[in-house]
């Protein structure tokens, strides 16, 4: 796909169950908008426009997880619809803070919230989109970076290898000359087992990693939730460090599963 | 009795505030040691009262905390989490943009000329490792322009280690805690019995020059003495050794050591050893065109060997393992270093073993081959 061919890929964006955050992000893109809107035809977007052209799209962006029998059947009718599938933030990608369900029992948790549980329909399991449709692009976060987003957009255009990163934050805090809090607080990090693409955020604000990006290449979680241990944090606390919002990648969930046999 | 033409002097606490001065009124950007964030890190200086008196860092594998002295002195500390390397071999640097101009494109070459910079505070085994990135970015066949730019009109004032922190190792390494060259002023620091002097000898024409401008005693040979017995009992505190003696041939015998496995199960890979290695030089660049097609820039970031995309050639990463990555980098700083560019590509500053968040100690993991050495390899050893 060139930029100057004639035809301008079609570009859906669906969503599942999630927060909205992720096509905020999106729709926060300002300063690219016009390039990207020039660039492309947003053929489907709900939460932004009520001009819906049916598909097939070029590119389908996927926010949410999956939480009913309804987003189950929907998932695979947007997979067919479009050629490449993107899953955007930490709910398409692992579930998102949701798939803190997965390990409880959900029916619980209506009964508590809704006056009327009987209404409520939904699965066991927050699961990601790839446990239901293969997935050819993630974009990472809680939520997903503009720039990252928009470079992902150009690269599909120009034809190139979006060039997204898939080592750890550490590497974004260090060239940003942010200084270790981990090393110099003791603080439990995320960042060495966290997938870069915010910018170090946190710990150029003094706060340790939350691991919004979900785990990098080759994260050794379990060494982490060790050394984790070893500056004093409970059992509690390090299931609670690595349960959030990508709580159900399967990385994160076996090193926390395995600290809970202990 | 103040002398105006001797390469050594003793200085006061304000000649050294006089000595900031100058630099700043000879069009220097000054870069020294400053408080920031729970420790002690290169930062810019205006004024004496930005160096840290009075504090210091206590440095373990994975700790770095900062502590007062009781002593003000203004230099009581080792090595911090920058070293030099933040500025003359920058994290993250433009190299060039493009524009597409009427069906061509036309190269913009927009980077901003760094800042004369003089540097305070500068360590014997920075000043080592700078040498050793001389070595491999200006002394090979190809020259990296942008560090030469920036590296060509530091100023340095090197100030000898008389409190090493418990990380450092620079006397196995051989190189410090004393600057032997490559600085312009070296500054030996002596706080005792109600006196507070630095001793500099001049290491440059530019640093004889600097020095004659400054208010200054002869030294006595007392003071001489001091400093000298100061920089003896540093080198013989070093909590931490390191025998380098056939290190090269005890890394490449050991090739399948089970200690890479070990090593692979609490390696993080997060590349922060690599990162705050002042010796270390790897980059990665990165091209970026953006939605419209118009307009490309051509960045170069610090990479590490820890990362997966690091060995990426066609078909995927040739180091795909924690182990092999750890090993590539233990062996190419203590064993093929030597055969690239003549010297340990180590310097013995402990930074790779305080900033490591795990607390991996290089000193005590290239123990471990000698106390166990394996087998000698047979030929093809496994590269996973
Ligand atoms: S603060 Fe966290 S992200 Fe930054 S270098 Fe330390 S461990 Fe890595
Ligand atoms: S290998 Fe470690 S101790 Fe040696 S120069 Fe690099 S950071 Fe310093
Ligand atoms: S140890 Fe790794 S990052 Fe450092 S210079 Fe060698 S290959 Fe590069
Ligand atoms: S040795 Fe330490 S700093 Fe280096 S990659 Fe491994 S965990 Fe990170």
């Amino acid at each position: 796909m060139s930029s100057d061919a004639k035809h301008k890929p079609k570009i859906a964006v669906f969503k599942f169950a999630s927060c909205d955050g992720c096509q905020l992000s999106l729709l926060d893109a300002e300063e690219h908008l016009l390039a990207v809107a020039g660039a492309v035809d947003i053929a489907y977007f709900p939460e932004a426009s009520r001009r819906m052209l049916k598909g097939p799209y070029d590119i389908g962006l996927v926010e949410g997880s999956v939480t009913t029998h309804h987003d189950a059947q929907r998932i695979q009718q947007a997979r067919r619809q479009c050629r490449t599938l993107v899953t955007i933030g930490a709910c398409a990608t692992a579930g998102g803070i949701q798939a803190l369900r997965n390990w409880n029992d959900v029916n619980e948790f209506v009964s508590y919230v809704y006056s009327n549980p009987d209404y409520i329909q939904t699965l066991k399991q927050s699961t990601p989109i790839a446990e239901h449709v293969p997935v050819d692009f993630e974009l990472r976060g809680c939520p997903i970076n503009k720039y990252q987003l928009v470079e992902f957009i150009a690269a599909t255009l120009a034809g190139r290898k979006p060039n997204i990163p898939t080592y750890s934050v550490c590497l974004e805090c260090k060239r940003r000359a942010a200084i270790c809090v981990a090393v110099a607080r003791g603080l439990a990090c995320l960042g060495p087992v966290t997938q870069a693409g915010c910018g170090a955020i946190c710990p150029a604000y003094g706060r340790g990693c939350y691991g919004c990006f979900g785990p990098m290449e080759n994260p050794n979680a379990k060494a982490l939730a060790r050394r984790f241990a070893e500056l004093g944090n409970d059992r509690e606390q390090i299931l609670r460090a690595f349960r959030n919002f990508n709580a159900w990648s399967w990385q994160f969930r076996a090193a926390t599963e395995e600290r809970e046999q202990q | 009795m103040p002398t105006r033409s001797a390469s050594a002097a003793a200085l006061s606490v304000s000649a050294l505030a006089e000595l900031i001065s100058t630099l700043q009124a000879r069009g220097y950007q000054v870069i020294g040691p400053a408080v920031r964030d729970g420790t002690i890190v290169y930062s810019p200086i205006e004024r004496l009262e930005d160096l840290p008196a009075g504090f210091s860092m206590e440095q373990e594998a994975g700790a770095c905390r900062l502590v007062k002295r009781n002593d003000g002195a203004v230099f009581g500390y080792a090595a911090g989490p920058r070293s030099l390397k933040s500025f003359f071999h920058p994290a993250e640097i433009k190299l060039i943009s493009a524009e597409r101009d009427n069906g061509t494109f036309r190269i913009v070459s927009d980077a901003p000329s760094p800042p004369r910079t003089a540097f305070i505070g500068v360590r014997a085994c920075e000043i080592a490792a700078v040498r050793i990135q001389d070595r491999v970015l200006l002394e090979d066949r190809y020259k990296d322009t942008f560090y030469e730019t920036r590296r060509a009109h530091a100023f340095i004032v090197a100030v000898n280690c008389t409190a090493p922190a418990d990380t450092c190792f620079c006397a196995s390494t051989n190189t410090g805690p004393r600057a032997r060259e490559g600085f312009d002023i070296a500054l030996t620091e002596i706080v005792d019995d109600g006196r507070h002097v630095f001793l500099a000898e001049a290491g440059s024409a530019a640093g004889k020059e600097l020095l004659r401008e400054l208010p200054k005693a002869e030294p006595a040979a007392e003071l001489r003495k001091a400093a000298e017995k100061a920089l003896q009992d540093a080198a013989g505190s070093m909590k931490r050794r390191l025998d380098t003696d056939g290190l090269a041939q005890l890394l490449y015998d050991n090739f399948d050591h089970p200690h890479w496995d070990d090593l692979a199960s609490r390696c993080l890979c997060c590349a922060n050893c690599t990162l705050v290695c002042p010796t270390c030089f790897c980059v990665a660049v990165d091209e970026a065109s953006d939605v419209d097609g118009r307009s490309a820039e051509r960045w170069r970031r610090w990479d590490s060997c820890f990362t997966q995309s690091f060995s990426y050639i066609h078909g995927g990463s040739v180091r795909h393992s924690p182990k092999s990555r750890y090993r590539q980098w233990l062996t190419h700083k203590f064993a093929s270093w030597s055969d690239q560019f003549g010297t340990l590509g180590c310097v013995g500053c402990g930074r790779c073993i305080a900033w490591c968040p795990v607390g991996i100690d290089v000193t005590r993991e290239l123990a471990a081959f000698r106390t166990s050495p394996a087998a000698v390899n047979s030929q093809g050893g496994s590269h996973d």
